[in-house]
């Protein structure tokens, strides 16, 4: 009998440590499947970022390298560097991003490193449990901003288009923004992230996939509410799409 | 059959020891005193077909060091003071990754921003872990343009065999000085030493998974990783103290000085010599380890001390859990990027033998 | 034998070069040699100063605090060498550009009109090799023999067309001193 659906060779058949609901155990197997069908497992690196995805290096078969919070696009730039051949695979949440990292993804990026960055925006911090992250979304609450995200009389700033952002520095080829709220949502990031992949793997330059992520734990949510909430505030506020895209011609489309 | 002698400035010797030692990876970023050292490595590494980025801040630098030697590659940054602070991050996850890399630290004065001129302030820095945790890596002190071309070059063999960072400890001085310097043969790539823990290839090669990460939250299993760390750290102690005497049989009072500050103290020796005065100089050569070993002798024979710094006092610290309270320690030391003269260390010399 | 020679001028009187060469033309004859300049935030402009030592001996420290000769190429630089000039040390002086006599009695001091030496063989910038000249006549420490053959190491292919002109400098310089 052929097989049609199973785990992923390149995830571990194991249980996640992630909370209910959580959105990087759907994102680590799309990395994993798309991995697969790339065949590209044996020459697969991912630097896992300080946060919740530290765990990245339990679940994921392939090399793994854990640098300090926030450097994670550098620590990507020596990787990828010195094994130009190699897929590799700099995972970042929204506060290694573009918070504490910002200098090394504006540079990593604008540098056309070649390597793909996944960034999952949930945003709030989630291993240290519930702070304000760069991409709270205004009037979002958080441990750091009780009263919720006031940009202007408590000065917390605004959300950050982290896509948008970069989509204006030239080393950038291809910058998607998908979401895993939902099976549709999740279809869509899967094609996304091999866009990706591939256009990594010919070289092209610096690509990234952010992923609309849910968090229901710090949210405050049950799993079922927090799609909706990502449905309903998120993704009015981040669009989903392919933000930039100039990779070479027949891989556009 | 060794190289003619060349005259060579120490940053530019510095970085082409490295590139012979098999370096294929430097990242940095411009500070003085060692910006010959970057423009160096940016035209040199990618003449050679190697890997150079000016990266977009220190941090950013050593942790490009960090992936790169993830994969197995010998990798190096350098700075100056305020930027080697900045690097301290870094190093700490190398060390607790036990990633072998290189950093150069051509020091300036501090704290700070301080000024640009050679001091050497950052013992307590380099010797003691500079950053978060319990670690310590290599500590290398060049007193010349030849010894810094040497000993970058030996670096990466120490910290590949030990699996830790190694710096090398210069100044300014040693920066920007230029003497005659014979440099060490270029080696062939596809001899260095095999990291079977390295990232990369892993299908090829048929092995299982590597994971380079300093993380470990079971704190029963992070204390064995830390206790196994510092058996290495044993092994270190009892087998690499190296250092440097001179006169030291005829003498009571012996200088301990490193790096430029023995340069300074030789010019006292010299001149205490031409006045009839026997003194001593013991001059360390690996900072950590410490020559803990020797001093420990000399202080159990009945020598005096006087060390001599371009700080206001930190490896004298070192000299004294060393001699335990067995013998007179005296400290002369100039900070803020002065450098002690000759006749200064000499002074002391007479005001401490009383002559 | 160990000389230690301090070098002080306005920036682009190739003071730099000028101790450079002196090094290397000692490690060139088989002496230990450093060469330190001090270096400043500013890039351009103010005395530019070298530390300069050649010796048969291991040399201690590189900084030279009392130096048996100390060069002065401009009115600026004159204070300052004459206040670290060792008793009996020698003072040369561009007597082109500094027409006073120092105040130091307790030292030797050697004029050479490097400016105009250097323009007369075609470019004042030789100037510095006029004082080189003059200073390994006084002090004997580095010969500068095999001079050509030095010159065409130190300098790259596309310099070598100045080499005959720096020759001739520097013999000027050594021609001036008696």
């Amino acid at each position: 009998m052929e097989l049609l659906y199973g785990h992923p060779k390149s995830l571990k058949p194991i249980q996640t440590k992630y909370c209910p609901g959580c959105g990087h155990g759907v994102i680590h197997r799309l990395i994993a499947e798309v991995i697969d069908e790339l065949g590209i497992q044996g020459k697969a690196i991912i630097t896992n970022p300080v946060g919740c995805s530290i765990w990245a290096d339990l679940y994921f078969d392939f090399d793994s390298v854990q640098p300090p919070h926030g450097r994670t696009p550098a620590a990507s730039t020596g990787i990828k560097r010195m094994l130009p051949d190699h897929l590799v695979v700099c995972y970042q949440g929204d506060g290694d991003l573009a918070a504490i990292g910002t200098a090394e993804i504006i540079h990593a990026a604008n540098r056309g490193e070649k390597f793909t960055t996944i960034f999952v925006n949930n945003a709030i911090y989630g291993m240290t449990g519930g702070q304000m992250a760069p991409t709270t979304l205004i009037g979002q609450k958080a441990t750091t901003a009780p009263y919720g995200r006031d940009p202007i009389d408590a000065g917390m700033g605004y959300p950050i288009q982290v896509c948008e952002l970069l989509a204006t520095l030239g080393g950038t080829k291809y910058l998607a923004r998908g979401a895993v709220n939902n099976a549709v949502n999740v279809k869509k990031t899967k094609q996304y992230i091999k866009k990706a992949f591939e256009a990594q793997l010919r070289g092209e330059g610096f690509t990234m996939v952010e992923i609309l992520s849910q968090c229901p734990t710090n949210w405050g949510m049950q799993p079922k509410e927090s799609v909706e909430w990502l449905e309903q505030n998120m993704i009015p506020f981040y669009k989903l799409g392919e933000i930039k895209n100039t990779l070479d011609g027949e891989a556009q489309k | 059959m060794a190289e003619e002698k060349r005259l060579m400035k120490g940053n530019d010797a510095i970085g082409e020891a490295a590139i012979r030692a098999g370096c294929t990876a430097y990242f940095g970023y411009p500070i003085t005193p060692q910006n010959e050292l970057t423009a160096y490595m940016a035209k040199n590494m990618i003449d050679n077909k190697r890997t150079f980025i000016q990266a977009e801040s220190e941090v950013a630098a050593i942790n490009m060091v960090y992936g790169a030697a993830a994969t197995g590659a010998r990798a190096m940054t350098s700075s100056s003071s305020p930027g080697i602070s900045l690097k301290q991050e870094g190093i700490s996850y190398a060390c607790g990754a036990d990633l072998p890399l290189v950093v150069v630290n051509v020091m300036r004065s501090g704290p700070g921003l301080g000024g640009i001129v050679p001091s050497q302030a950052d013992y307590f820095q380099s010797t003691r872990g500079g950053g978060h945790g319990d670690y310590y890596h290599f500590v290398l002190a060049p007193k010349s343009v030849q010894e810094a071309a040497d000993l970058t070059y030996e670096a990466f063999d120490l910290a590949d065999e030990w699996r830790m960072p190694a710096m090398v400890l210069a100044d300014g001085l040693i920066g920007q000085m230029m003497e005659g310097v014979v440099l060490p043969e270029k080696r062939d790539l596809s001899k260095l030493p095999k990291k079977p823990w390295a990232v990369g290839h892993q299908g090829e090669l048929k092995r299982p998974i590597n994971h380079v990460t300093s993380i470990n939250l079971v704190p029963q299993e992070l204390e064995a990783t830390v206790k196994a760390r510092f058996e290495r750290y044993a092994k270190i102690k009892a087998s690499l103290q190296r250092f440097e005497e001179l006169n030291i049989d005829k003498s009571d009072l012996v200088l301990v000085a490193y790096g430029t500050a023995s340069r300074i103290a030789l010019g006292a020796l010299e001149l205490a010599k031409a006045d009839g005065i026997n003194v001593g100089l013991l001059r360390p050569i690996t900072l950590w380890p410490y020559p803990e070993k020797r001093v420990s002798e000399l202080a159990q024979q009945g020598k005096r001390f006087l060390v001599v710094e371009m700080s206001m006092g930190q490896m004298v610290e070192d000299v004294r859990l060393a001699v335990n309270g067995r013998a007179q320690i005296d400290f002369y030391g100039r900070t803020g990027g002065m450098i002690p003269t000759e006749d200064e260390v000499y002074a002391e010399i007479r005001r401490i033998l009383k002559k | 034998m160990t000389e230690k020679t301090f070098m002080a001028g306005f920036g682009g009187q190739g003071i730099i070069s000028l101790g450079q060469l002196w090094v290397y033309c000692g490690m060139k004859e088989g002496l230990n040699v450093t060469f330190f300049p001090y270096y400043g935030a500013e890039k351009r402009g103010g005395i530019a100063r070298a530390n300069v030592i050649v010796s048969d001996k291991e040399i201690a420290s590189p900084l030279v605090t009392k130096p048996d000769s100390a060069i002065v190429m401009n009115m600026d630089s004159l204070p300052i060498c004459e206040e670290i000039v060792k008793p009996n040390g020698t003072l040369l002086i561009n007597s082109s550009l500094v027409k006073v006599d120092p105040n130091r009695k307790d030292v030797k001091v050697v004029k050479v009109p490097c400016n105009e030496l250097a323009e007369e063989i075609g470019d004042v910038k030789i100037a510095n090799m006029v004082m080189m000249g003059a200073l390994s006549k006084v002090t004997g420490a580095v010969k500068l023999a095999k001079l050509e053959e030095v010159l065409k190491s130190f300098f790259p292919e596309n310099k070598h067309k100045y080499i005959p002109m720096n020759i001739k400098a520097i013999e000027a310089g050594m021609n001036a001193v008696k």
